[in-house]
């Protein structure tokens, strides 16, 4: 299996953030703070191949965030991004 | 607007784990099942949404996938469609275990990202490859249950005829003046096939492409990674083109 294989797109973890969020988290739009690119959170690239979930910069590879954990206690990491615009 | 107010009541509906009932299996094609869902709660869901199952083993192991929904919001019952992978963890049991009458535990509906609503209209131009036609014809299907005109064309790549999910739906589908189902059969194709039977190229996607409108691809990541490409290149801005890659973890 070759690295290509193991990306996906931000909607993988929508289950996730759901766990996490009360507001539809791939739909919101975040800015890269590496590049400045702005994306759908669904949009970006996912890899899932770890503990959690890393979402990186489609542009520039950039990690935006990092999110584990499961039921009682997360861990969520999200130096990457300057600001997220989201629809409540 | 309305897809605002659409996600907005989505959102408020907390998302948790429930046990379906499973009502009906479809054999779409020898490694692809159709489960069909009785649910006692369930908020609703647009078009292209997925679901989590969760299989847990008597050591209380668990393993978790998301699956695409593949019935339309008018639906009675909620359906996912699984493509058994021999090295998989939940799709062998789903696709060849699974019975009528089994529970099976799920969560949803998931991600708002990967999901058409017929208000958002079109045209519509949706691209899968493989069982990356399930939540595509989830839009389909909702299309038909809306009576919408909106001009819609599937390219869906299989790598035979045989292989084709949804092939006798699809073919009533295709009666639709406003809507065109296109194959194009990679690896073997019957005698005297007229459709395509390569992998989709650039050529082909200036064919079916659309001059406004969303495109929806889905399917494995390499799939998804050529045909998003080949869409920028033939006049699609990034902001059209919406994709839902299948990791090697999907079974």
């Amino acid at each position: 299996m070759e690295e290509e294989d193991l990306k996906l797109d931000g909607n993988a973890a929508a289950g996730l953030f759901r766990e996490l969020f009360t507001f539809e988290l791939t739909t919101a739009r975040g800015r890269c703070d590496n590049c400045g690119a702005v994306a759908e959170v669904g949009a970006v690239m996912a890899y899932s191949n770890a503990p959690g979930v890393v979402l990186r910069c489609p542009q520039c590879q950039n990690v935006l965030m990092r999110v584990a954990g499961n039921g009682g206690r997360y861990w969520l990491d999200v130096r990457g991004i300057t600001w997220l615009e989201i629809h409540a | 607007m309305a897809r605002a107010a659409v996600l907005g009541r989505l959102a408020l509906t907390p998302v948790r784990w429930q046990l379906g009932d499973v009502a009906g299996l479809v054999e779409e094609t020898p490694r692809v099942k159709t489960v069909e869902l009785d649910l006692r709660e369930w908020p609703g869901h647009k078009a292209g949404q997925h679901v989590d199952v969760r299989l847990t083993a008597e050591d209380g192991y668990q393993a978790q996938r998301s699956y695409s929904i593949a019935s339309a919001p008018e639906d009675e019952r909620l359906a996912i469609t699984v493509e058994r992978l021999d090295d998989g963890e939940v799709s062998p049991y789903l696709a060849e275990e699974l019975m009528v009458g089994d529970k099976l535990e799920l969560r949803g509906p998931i991600g708002g990202y990967f999901a058409w609503d017929t208000d958002e209209g079109g045209p519509l131009l949706l691209l899968g490859g493989g069982s990356g036609v399930v939540p595509l014809m989830s839009m389909l299907r909702h299309r038909a249950a809306r009576g919408s005109e909106v001009p819609t064309r599937l390219l869906y790549s299989a790598r035979s005829l045989d292989d084709v999910i949804y092939r006798e739906e699809l073919e009533r589908l295709a009666g639709d003046d406003n809507l065109d189902v296109l194959y194009t059969l990679t690896r073997s194709h019957p005698p005297g096939w007229t459709g395509y039977a390569r992998r989709v190229d650039d050529e082909m996607l200036r064919e079916v492409a659309f001059r406004e409108g969303l495109a929806f691809v889905c399917g494995p990541t390499r799939f998804v990674e050529a045909v998003a490409d080949g869409l920028v290149a033939v006049g699609y801005g990034p902001e059209r083109v919406k994709t839902e890659r299948f990791g090697p973890t999907g079974g």
